[in-house]
């Protein structure tokens, strides 16, 4: 573990839904300035584990912190500490990209005098300036996560959620994207939680990952480590042999059943 | 202020890029004010009743703001769907101002749609008793569509479909509109149907419409404006109440 003392703090955290459980007892804590990855199936517990860090749902049971603030009882202080890029669109798709950039900065109460210089810099940054005025319904996919990974780096957040903010991005942009964050939290001191499927990006990126399945935990360390432990070579091959081979589908209760096993998204 | 301001801006222009939803709006109380207005006007008069386009006028442009601002929680389960809640959400803003914000904007809509009723109104023969007092009726359409906003707002907050909503329409605000006085006198109508209508907050906004335009009540201004005044206190905590425990 390091030193540092830690900006994100998960303690026991479990997430129910009903019957099921997302989220089965987590632990683990991210020092300031760390590049952490959550590694995971489908379905494992991943964006449910980032929606409970960002206020968006409230922990069954056991307690989350970021930057010293108890998520679920001081959820202002909490908020004002991240950014957040989201699995899904959260885009106002009527509005400009401009007007998306605004509307932020004021829901995060940016200083008005920098606002118009940071984001031309930021829109800049994602090769988006030129299409500032256009409606954002009107955007591809890429140029859409572009624009929201933009966003949540508007407000110069302690924190930055990534939940699979690679997903469907070229080459060229993922690297550019990779980079820039890199960049942030080398210079700045941004600490940055990602999920991605891409492992080669985890192992590229990460300082740290974590392994999420079922809703455990079952391995946390940096590369080295995890394919120590699992006396494997590559990270791949570390992820595959804590999490197994088989498709996974969302819903199962017990993942000894067999007949239920499908792949995930088709059925929805 | 500034989150408050930014939200209610979001829906104004939303308002004026959808020209289609501004068309839609006006052709239904355009088609009640006509239909009613001519069709059971004459019948009206004959009864000794009056000029029933002057009567109904009040009550149409409060139709117009409930069913408006009724709308506006749809779009807030299209934010929902669509995923720009979240972004709101997890802002660190009070959900009241998160909720009022865009609940201000869906009234100031509504407002704008009940105003071009009146205009409508005022083409087709419509005359104020006084002007001065429209400033009035203004202000009291406006308190209707807050309330509503909030309220819907609320039901927004949960209903997960276009159908949910589509029943809260049938059974709540339909009877809430045509139990309220709106288009009829409530002096004259049977006594389980007066009871019915005292306690339906729609028709003290209608009354208070109908008191500042032409001069005709039945509660009494006053009593009009004290329960308008409760009803957009309660819509208003109904409405923040129901944001601090979204989950998205
Ligand atoms: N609101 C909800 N109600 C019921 N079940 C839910 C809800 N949200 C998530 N789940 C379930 O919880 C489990 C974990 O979902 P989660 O979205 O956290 O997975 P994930 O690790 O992010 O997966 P992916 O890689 O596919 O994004 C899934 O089985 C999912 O179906
Ligand atoms: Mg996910």
């Amino acid at each position: 573990m390091s030193v540092k003392k830690p900006v994100i703090k998960v303690t026991n955290v479990t997430k129910e839904f009903g019957k099921f459980t997302a989220v089965s007892d987590v632990s683990f804590s991210v020092a300031k300035g760390e590049l952490f990855a959550l590694l995971g199936p489908n379905g494992a517990g991943k964006s449910t584990t980032i929606k409970m860090l960002t206020t968006l749902l409230q922990p069954t049971s056991g307690s989350l912190e970021l930057a010293g603030h108890n998520v679920v009882e001081d959820s202002d202080a909490a908020r004002r500490s991240f950014g957040i890029v989201f699995q899904d669109p959260s885009l106002d798709s009527e509005m400009t990209a401009y007007e998306n950039m605004e509307l932020h900065a004021a829901l995060y109460g940016v200083a008005k005098k920098g606002v118009a210089k940071r984001i031309q810099t930021l829109l800049t940054l994602v090769e988006l300036w030129d299409r500032r005025k256009t409606q954002v319904k009107n955007f591809s996919g890429g140029m859409k996560r572009r624009l929201e990974i933009a966003r949540g780096l508007l407000h110069y957040p302690h924190v930055l959620f990534l939940d699979e903010p690679t997903l469907g991005l070229d080459t060229q942009t993922r690297n550019l994207l990779w980079d820039y964050v890199k960049k942030l939290s080398h210079e700045e001191g941004m600490t940055v939680f990602f999920t991605t499927h891409y492992l080669e990006e985890a192992e590229a990126v990460a300082d740290r990952i974590a392994i999420i399945d079922h809703g455990k935990l079952v391995a946390l360390g940096t590369t080295k480590q995890l394919t120590t432990e699992t006396k494997t070579k590559t990270l791949e091959q570390a992820y595959l042999a804590l999490t197994g081979k088989t498709v996974r589908d969302e819903q199962v209760d017990s993942h000894e059943n067999w007949r239920s096993i499908r792949r995930s998204r088709a059925m929805r | 202020m500034r989150v408050i301001y930014i939200l209610w801006l979001r829906q104004i222009k939303r308002f004026f890029r959808a020209k289609s939803r501004i068309f839609g709006a006006i052709g239904q109380p355009l088609l009640f004010l006509v239909a009613l207005g001519y069709g059971i006007g004459s019948i009206y008069a004959k009864a000794g009743q009056g000029n029933y386009l002057e009567f109904l006028v009040p009550g149409i442009m409060a139709q117009t703001v409930l069913f408006s601002a009724m709308f506006y929680g749809a779009m807030i389960m299209f934010d929902r769907q669509f995923g720009f809640l979240k972004e709101t959400l997890v802002a660190p803003v009070s959900r009241l101002k998160i909720m009022l914000g865009g609940a201000l904007g869906g009234a100031t809509t509504a407002v704008i749609q009940g105003l071009l009723v009146l205009i409508i109104s005022l083409a087709l023969g419509f005359r104020p008793e006084h002007w001065a007092l429209v400033p009035v009726a203004i202000a009291i359409l406006s308190l209707l569509a807050i309330a509503i906003a909030c309220f819907s707002s609320a039901i927004g907050s949960f209903v997960q479909d276009m159908q949910g909503f589509q029943a809260i329409n049938q059974l709540l605000v339909f009877p809430l509109y045509f139990l309220s006085g709106a288009l009829y006198p409530l002096d004259h109508v049977p006594t389980w149907l007066r009871i019915v209508a005292e306690f339906n907050p729609m028709s003290y906004a209608v009354d208070a419409m109908r008191d500042t335009l032409i001069g005709q009540t039945h509660f009494g201004l006053i009593k009009d404006l004290i329960v308008l005044f409760i009803v957009v206190i309660a819509m208003i905590s109904f409405g923040a109440y129901r944001f601090r425990h979204i989950e998205a």
